[in-house]
């Protein structure tokens, strides 16, 4: 199964761009499996260096995790003062508490317009964009989350532990 | 399965404890049946919590969402309150699978329903259907899939 659509300039990307290996991950940040997720990805990061593009893509799922679209805005909200990146690993390292004071406070530890960031938090165009990532997601075939997309096919097998690292590297693609 | 172009058989299963939810009351409507295996099982779970994030996307084509399992009605109202479900299930448990036989995914090994999907059009019609593994979550992209197909086909007499 592809992904749809395909990694653009929409998409925030963290890595060597002109990297071997496109790594898509949808999360959701109040999923207790991708904060499991969070520090093997860090570790894939650590491990493939310049072989490896990672881009995050939401995929919350409100009904039964109601902080996560809010933390997902939250992430948008700050890429918009290029903290994007900075603000999804607090996200995940603070995730006990996605209440939206405590996203407030996040903030404010990253040194954003607060005024900003809380006027782009409600804004209709990054609802937009959460939404967008959700519905791409749903045509991909996500249907739980993390999913993990190599090189734009969808990764089926365990991405728990040291597997998907050690699919990567043995995948030829590095 | 039933076959594409056939007719959706009838049925009349209970909903909530005192009320029952006929398919052909939802003439006019497409209709996405989601068979599935048993209530609080993982797999369910996340199927049906996926298919509650994905309503708003079903609506906007006019389809509606139900779930069917073997599973009695009051286990179903608690699944639906633990997981804040959306959209209706309704309880193929007397006689046990009568519904699921009738749409040929009935598993008589284990007494309960395949992971199967279809969807039916406004008039009754089945457009599509899928079985899954038991054990895969068959996600939504092909119910989507399946509801685009439908809404360009039924433009496509207007283009003439």
């Amino acid at each position: 199964m592809s992904l749809r659509p395909p990694v653009s300039e929409k998409d925030h990307i963290q890595g060597n761009p002109n990297a071997s290996i496109e790594l898509v991950q949808y999360g959701d940040y109040q999923c207790p499996y991708c904060w499991k997720a969070y520090p093997i990805v860090k570790r894939l990061q650590a491990s493939l260096g310049d072989n490896l593009k990672f881009i995050f893509r939401n995929f919350p799922l409100t009904k039964v995790h109601p902080h996560a679209k809010i933390a997902s805005l939250a992430s948008e909200a700050a890429a918009l003062q290029h903290k994007y990146w900075e603000m999804h690993d607090m996200l995940y390292e603070q995730h006990k508490d996605l209440r939206y004071e405590a996203i407030l406070s996040y903030a404010i530890g990253l040194g954003l317009d607060l005024d900003l960031f809380e006027k782009d938090i409600k804004s209709s165009v990054l609802e937009e964009k959460v939404d967008g990532d959700f519905l791409g997601g749903l045509r991909s075939g996500v249907n739980a989350t993390p999913t993990f997309f190599i090189n734009g096919e969808k990764y089926t097998e365990s991405w728990e532990e040291n597997n998907l690292l050690d699919h990567l590297w043995t995948s030829n693609l590095v | 399965m039933l076959q594409k172009g056939t007719s959706a058989p009838n049925f009349s299963l209970l909903s909530t404890p005192d009320q029952k939810l006929s398919l052909s009351e939802l003439r006019g409507k497409k209709v996405i049946l989601a068979f599935y295996p048993a209530d609080w099982s993982p797999v369910c779970g996340d199927q049906l919590v996926l298919y509650n994030e994905t309503l708003t996307y079903f609506q906007k084509h006019n389809a509606i969402l139900i779930g069917i399992s073997v599973d009695g009605i009051w286990c179903h109202i608690a699944f639906r309150k633990d997981r804040n479900l959306h959209f209706p299930l309704l309880s193929d448990f007397e006689p046990k699978g009568d519904v699921s036989k009738l749409y040929e995914v009935y598993d008589p090994e284990v007494g309960e329903s395949k992971r199967a999907l279809y969807v039916i059009d406004e008039e009754g019609i089945i457009q599509w259907s899928h079985l899954s593994p038991v054990g895969i979550n068959p996600g939504a992209d092909g119910i989507l899939d399946a509801l685009d197909a439908l809404a360009e086909s039924k433009k496509l007499p207007h283009l003439n």
